[in-house]
């Protein structure tokens, strides 16, 4: 896989637990136009489920996990999702 | 309380209770002494065994019990790779057998192949047994998931492993006392307390032909396959248990599975962005799962406790390790929320009715404390 765009907005949930990163992202989604791409930043296994499955029952587009390093933290992953509506 | 997770334990029936009590009159002593307590301890153990065996399809000479289905679950894996040694240690598991199964397997295997399954939470019977090898001492799959209720293709997997002479470890712990074991199990795993026997015991069944050696320490109790004092009143239970509990429970597990239906149905349509996982179809008559988008699993279980329903979860924060429930993992299913309701025996229609009438409330509320209302 070519790597993925750099996000236009991080949600950094480290340290909070599910459902609560995903809630974060339901509520930022909106921050980021159409078509763009906004990451959230999280330390819990369950966002790694948590977070596609949201995007699949919410018909946003999940477009995978990339090191937290991309935005200048060394803890948790960084999920990237592509707005769709 | 509306007690709803039979899939952890099926409350004791009052008969099971008296069966108990009588049991310990006559089922005290050692079974391996000559004297007449002895004898009479020995006799109900065999009893015991003879109908267990007849209610599972098995032989009384293949049948153990043990001290759990966990324990079965690890004698069935182990002894399995003590005895194909030769073989190789290669083990074939399906992504969602019960931990007992996984664990032992991931411990005690030269080498595991997780057969993934699909959003239902069922296997590819054909990925299944592409899985297995020459050197493949043992596969694992189960007669139905604990979690999410889905039954798998076990009778269609059976010949393969036949063909290459490969034992089919069926833990059973779900289905026994609900519908006849899968055909063309090696190995079967159940456990008394999910069928309405008291806890602490288990069965293990072994089939003649297969190759398998205790992985523990010599012992001359339960034909040298479960080490220790047999729990003879438990178990003399535990068989009466079963026997009542088949009595019948084809029309019960038909009125049962309308209720799940009927649960399928209504959650969904009551609140919104919920998720009923499992296979709609092929499942266990009494069990269905769901997971609620933005609602924390430990306080959803937790709510409806307070208000008298007792249901379990399978979200991460509900469980010891913090991890999401392997199953839902291999499903990439919704984690969070996630409630899993199981029917005991006789629950009526207005207990669901009842469980159905605070469900969306509930979950509106924990919606509205997590500011996720709306969303």
């Amino acid at each position: 896989m070519s790597t993925p765009p750099a996000p236009a907005a991080v949600v950094d949930s480290l340290g909070k637990l599910c459902p609560i990163p995903v809630i974060e992202l339901a509520k930022h989604i909106g921050d980021v136009p159409v078509g763009a791409i906004i990451g959230v930043l999280s330390d819990d296994d369950a966002a790694a489920l948590d977070i596609p499955a949201w995007c699949r029952m919410r018909a946003q587009d999940y477009i995978g996990e990339a090191s937290a390093a991309e935005v200048g933290s060394d803890r948790g992953r960084l999920y990237l999702v592509r707005r769709r509506r | 309380m509306t007690y709803l997770d039979a899939a952890s334990a099926e409350p004791l029936h009052p008969a099971t209770k008296q069966a108990l009590v009588a049991a310990l009159e006559d089922g005290w002593a050692d079974p391996s002494r000559l004297y007449g307590a002895g004898r009479r301890a020995r006799l109900a153990l065999d009893t015991a065994r003879q109908q267990v065996a007849e209610d599972i399809g098995a032989r009384p000479d293949e049948l153990a019990f043990t001290g759990s289905g966990t324990l079965a679950c690890h004698l069935a894996v182990l002894g399995t790779l003590a005895g194909r040694r030769r073989v190789g240690a290669h083990v074939v598991v399906s992504a969602v057998e019960h931990s007992s199964v996984l664990h032992a397997a991931t411990e005690y295997a030269g080498e595991v192949t997780t057969v993934p399954v699909d959003r239902f939470g069922r296997v590819d019977p054909a990925e299944f047994t592409a899985a297995l090898r020459q050197d493949t001492a043992l596969a694992c799959l189960q007669s139905a998931n604990h979690e999410v209720g889905t039954v798998q293709p076990v009778a269609e997997v059976a010949p393969r492993c036949a063909e290459l002479g490969v034992p089919l470890f069926v833990d059973a712990a779900q289905s026994v006392g609900w519908a006849a074991a899968p055909d063309g199990w090696s190995l079967l795993a159940a456990s008394a307390h999910k069928w309405g026997g008291p806890p602490g015991v288990g069965v293990l069944a072994i089939r003649r032909r297969v190759r398998w050696r205790s992985p523990l320490p010599e012992d001359e109790r339960e034909g040298g396959r479960s080490p220790g004092f047999e729990n003879i009143p438990a178990i003399v239970a535990a068989a009466a248990a079963l026997r009542m509990r088949l009595d019948g429970i084809g029309a019960e597990a038909v009125r049962l599975s309308v209720l799940v239906d009927r649960i399928r149905a209504t959650v969904p349509a009551l609140v919104p962005d919920v998720e009923v996982v499992g296979d709609p179809a092929h499942r266990l008559p009494h069990l269905v799962t769901f997971s609620c988008l933005y609602v924390d699993g430990e306080a959803l279980v937790t709510e409806l406790d307070r208000l008298g329903f007792a249901v379990n979860s399978g979200s991460s924060c509900t469980s010891s390790t913090l991890r999401p429930s392997h199953v839902l993992e291999a499903m990439g299913v919704l984690s969070h929320g996630n409630v899993r309701v199981s029917l005991p025996v006789g629950t009526s229609d207005a207990d669901v009715d009842s469980f159905l009438s605070v469900v969306p409330e509930v979950v509106r509320r924990l919606r509205a404390v997590a500011g996720a209302e709306g969303l």
